[in-house]
């Protein structure tokens, strides 16, 4: 910085700093926050089947999840930095995990654990939700069915790693993303559609929409 | 093949034509049973002394692959004193409304059995208290998930699904005779007694 005029942070013109560019104060600070963040996430846990399993074991002694700074499991989404879904969604459950995400404050991150939440995996039925991503945002996925303990710490690892690359002084990654309100949805119904699309073996099923 | 069940002979004896057939399928007997006099029939097995099926272990129903073949409905009775068991079945022509009277007056267990076959294969229990979808969410319109011509995936497209799930509300779906909570009833928040007392099961947008 510096070299050129045009990026400098520093508008000589009346000698202000811009609070929207990066500078030693902002990008310091902004290692500050991340530091405390990513190292002392509160997961909310959401297991619904056998990854909830390989979750527990993972903030168990053996694997230890709390050397990351996630050993306090937040029971109230009021609390929660994480969510972790752990486990298939049925349809039933997503006016519930919609409703978690919506009382977790800001800032907020989402793990999808393990196939079923990430695609749907093999339960391309009637009642599952094919990705939890067409119900919340989602940053990190962890593959796996079930994923390893190894696994998701790799998972909470990426996640960390994300939340260290953040500016604090962005709040446009902070926003709610607000869903529209005709259908309640996220995405576009085409978005959905199309990441709803059978995979692997269950294109060779008859599909009637 | 294995001799058939005492009670299939006896049934015979006391219903004559009602009892549609009888057999033997893997050591279990089993009896189809007309639907118009099947009420009876139950209530007959747990009542008259020397049958006593006094445990109702599952109903549940079967709907074939084959075309014309009927839906059964299934009872799989239990005496807990004779250690014997017996099923009994009852064939619907899926021309026709699926209509069965329900055993809830009998057995009380049969009372999620009975929503659950209502909830899957849409068999309507005439007489039930409180017949409702149990697994799926109570404003689930798509159809009878176990019926053979209901497709895999359902019958809109997954946008809409997700559209529709997301409206269900989730907090609804609960009945004052579900919670048990009659007794707790004056003791709950007023805006929850206020919800209930009318009913309010869920909506669509």
């Amino acid at each position: 910085m510096g070299l050129n005029p045009d990026t400098s942070p520093v508008n000589t013109e009346d000698g202000v700093v811009s609070s929207m560019s990066p500078n030693w104060m902002t990008t310091k600070l902004d290692f500050l926050a991340n530091w405390a963040r990513a190292n002392s996430l509160w997961p909310m846990p959401f297991g619904t089947a056998c990854c909830a399993i390989e979750f527990m074991a993972t903030a168990a002694g053996r694997f230890d999840l709390s050397r990351f700074g996630m050993e306090r499991m937040s029971f109230s989404p009021r609390q929660a930095d994480v969510l972790i879904c752990a486990g298939r969604l049925p349809f039933k459950l997503a006016p519930v995990i919609r409703r978690i995400w919506d009382q977790m404050p800001q800032p907020k991150w989402a793990i999808s654990m393990g196939a079923c939440a990430s695609t749907g995996g093999i339960f391309d039925t009637y009642a599952m939700v094919q990705g939890i991503d067409t119900i919340i945002p989602v940053d990190v996925y962890v593959p796996g069915c079930p994923p390893r303990p190894e696994g998701l710490m790799y998972g909470v690892m990426l996640l960390q790693k994300k939340i260290k690359g953040e500016s604090f002084m962005d709040s446009s990654i902070r926003d709610e993303q607000l869903t529209d309100p005709r259908t309640g949805l996220f995405l576009p119904a085409q978005r959905i559609d199309e990441i709803s699309e059978p995979f692997g073996n269950s294109v060779h099923q008859t599909r009637s929409a | 093949m294995t001799v058939s069940s005492p009670s299939a002979a006896a049934l015979t004896a006391a219903f004559g034509a009602a009892i549609e057939r009888h057999l033997v399928s893997c050591g279990d007997p089993i009896v189809y049973v007309a639907n118009a006099r099947a009420h009876d029939v139950l209530a007959w097995l747990q009542t008259t002394p020397g049958q006593e099926f006094n445990y109702l272990t599952d109903i549940t129903a079967v709907d074939y692959r084959d075309p014309g073949r009927p839906l059964e409905v299934v009872y799989q009775l239990r005496s807990l004193d004779r250690k014997a068991d017996l099923r009994i079945k009852i064939a619907l022509d899926t021309g026709r409304p699926l209509v069965v009277d329900s055993v809830y007056d009998l057995w009380r267990g049969a009372d999620w059995l009975e929503r659950e076959v209502f909830d899957m294969f849409g068999v309507s229990f005439t007489g039930h208290p409180d017949l409702r979808r149990i697994l799926m969410w109570e404003t689930y319109n798509e159809g009878f998930p176990l019926r053979k011509e209901f497709p895999l995936r359902g019958h809109y497209n997954r946008a809409e699904q997700t559209r529709q799930a997301l409206a269900a509300n989730p907090e609804a779906h609960y009945s004052v005779e579900e919670l048990t909570i009659a007794e707790a009833f004056q003791e709950l928040p007023p805006d929850v007694r206020e919800r209930l007392s009318h009913g309010e099961r869920g909506f669509v947008k």
